[in-house]
């Protein structure tokens, strides 16, 4: 615990702790790579399972590829808070004199952009690969950029609660998948509305709204569960 | 008083491991921890710290900062020492990176600044950890366990910094199971006594 007069912004706090997480991400590229793969490998079984019938993969295609993302955010969930809490660095952000919502905050941040955002961004192209029609590849990206965001944040909430549990990935399924769906629903929702030429509009702006009481709220809840989580 | 701890019972589960233990820390003094493994040892110090609360009750009152060094040294091995130091978790290290280096050289590190800490051997690990305490302002020190992985050298090292940390009007909590290496200086909390 520093002296009051060393105590730093919140900006300052907060931009450490990101860049800290972000260099320690970058630094094991299959971290990143990892849900990629996992999201290509997927999407390329799913023409060899159903039948390359074109009209039919384009109409399955906003709730294979949503399904797919959440699966992939899922995979990379549990790890978010477990090298923090075996290598004793959860203990120092509990001690320090800043909101751990805020620090947890910024490590779920960076997360989201090493996973979600780069797999928003190159998700038109898994788009194009099931026959998703032009309309919908935009709001795929946008959907899945808002959504990417509750899904990191929903997980994060979840490995947070299990981050001292052994072995404890299919407990986080459970906790965190009923959670998932609402977004789940808006975000295909919103792909389907686009490919059948209507207004994806509301579905995004509730992923939106979703996403925003998630970026309140969660951190607050991320933070209580990481201390309940050091405390036993 | 840098710590008043009164009543203080540890709990880990449903098991009450240590209860009415009563501790204060003064300027100039240095508490060793002791006990067998299982006793209570790391936990007590991270109730004294504030790390686990729901497991420890009782009162504890801190009479200024404190730095906690756990059993884990809180390093990422992906980043260089340097890094590691700079981007503390705790946020409590606001030094230039010159302040660093130098605070690694006195922990005998000079030329592996920039290495990544997983490249560095376990006993090299604890010294960037304990490099900490040379760029803290923190009074009171509670350390688990700080000679574990320590050379003889290291060991040494630690024991003339706690020495004039103590000198210096801070006062030092550590566990550790070696006999005791500060003399007359040290006073002894035998977890034995408490244990339930």
């Amino acid at each position: 615990m520093p002296s009051e007069q060393l105590l730093l912004s919140l900006r300052a706090v907060f931009a450490r702790q990101f860049y800290r997480h972000a260099r320690s991400i970058l630094a094991s590229p299959s971290d990143v790579a990892n849900p990629l793969l996992f999201f290509f490998m997927v999407i390329t079984l799913f023409p060899l399972g159903l039948g390359p019938d074109p009209d039919r993969l384009a109409a399955m295609a906003p709730g294979i590829l949503w399904v797919v993302a959440l699966l992939a955010s899922l995979m990379v969930s549990n790890r978010l808070f477990a090298s923090d809490f075996e290598d004793g660095s959860l203990e120092q952000l509990a001690l320090a004199p800043y909101p751990l919502a805020l620090t947890a905050l910024a490590e779920v941040m960076a997360h989201w952009l090493a996973t979600g955002f780069i797999l928003a961004g190159v998700s038109p192209l898994f788009g194009v690969m099931l026959g998703l029609p032009g309309d919908g590849l935009l709001v795929l990206a946008v959907s899945l950029l808002l959504g990417t965001m509750c899904l990191t944040l929903i997980g994060a909430l979840g490995s947070a609660l299990t981050v001292n549990i052994r072995r404890g990935g299919l407990l986080l399924s459970l906790l965190i998948i009923p959670l998932n769906v609402p977004v789940l629903i808006f975000g295909t929702s919103a792909v389907r509305e686009a490919v059948i030429g209507g207004n994806p509009e509301s579905w995004l702006a509730l992923i939106g709204g979703l996403a925003l009481g998630s970026l309140v709220v969660l951190p607050i809840a991320v933070a209580a569960a990481l201390r309940v989580s050091l405390d036993s | 008083m840098l710590l008043e701890a009164s009543q203080v019972a540890v709990e880990r589960g449903d098991r009450r491991l240590l209860s009415d233990i009563d501790l204060t820390v003064s300027v100039g003094e240095i508490w060793q921890v002791l006990g067998p493994n299982g006793v209570g040892k790391t936990s007590l110090l991270r109730g004294l710290a504030g790390v686990a609360r729901l497991g420890v009750s009782g009162e504890i009152r801190h009479g200024g900062t404190f730095l906690y060094l756990g059993h884990a040294a809180s390093l990422k091995h992906s980043l260089s020492a340097v890094d590691n130091l700079r981007w503390h978790p705790a946020c409590d290290v606001t030094a230039s990176v010159s302040q660093i280096c130098d605070a690694l050289e006195k922990v005998s590190l000079a030329g592996y600044e920039h290495r990544p800490v997983g490249s560095l051997s376990a006993g090299q690990k604890r010294r960037v950890a304990l490099a900490r305490l040379l760029l803290s302002d923190a009074k009171l020190w509670l350390l688990d366990e700080p000679f574990t992985a320590l050379d003889t050298a290291g060991c040494d090292w630690l024991e003339a910094c706690v020495r004039e940390h103590v000198g210096g009007g801070g006062g030092v909590i550590f566990t550790s199971h070696q006999a005791s290496r500060f003399g007359g200086l040290q006073q002894n909390l035998d977890l034995g006594r408490y244990a339930v």
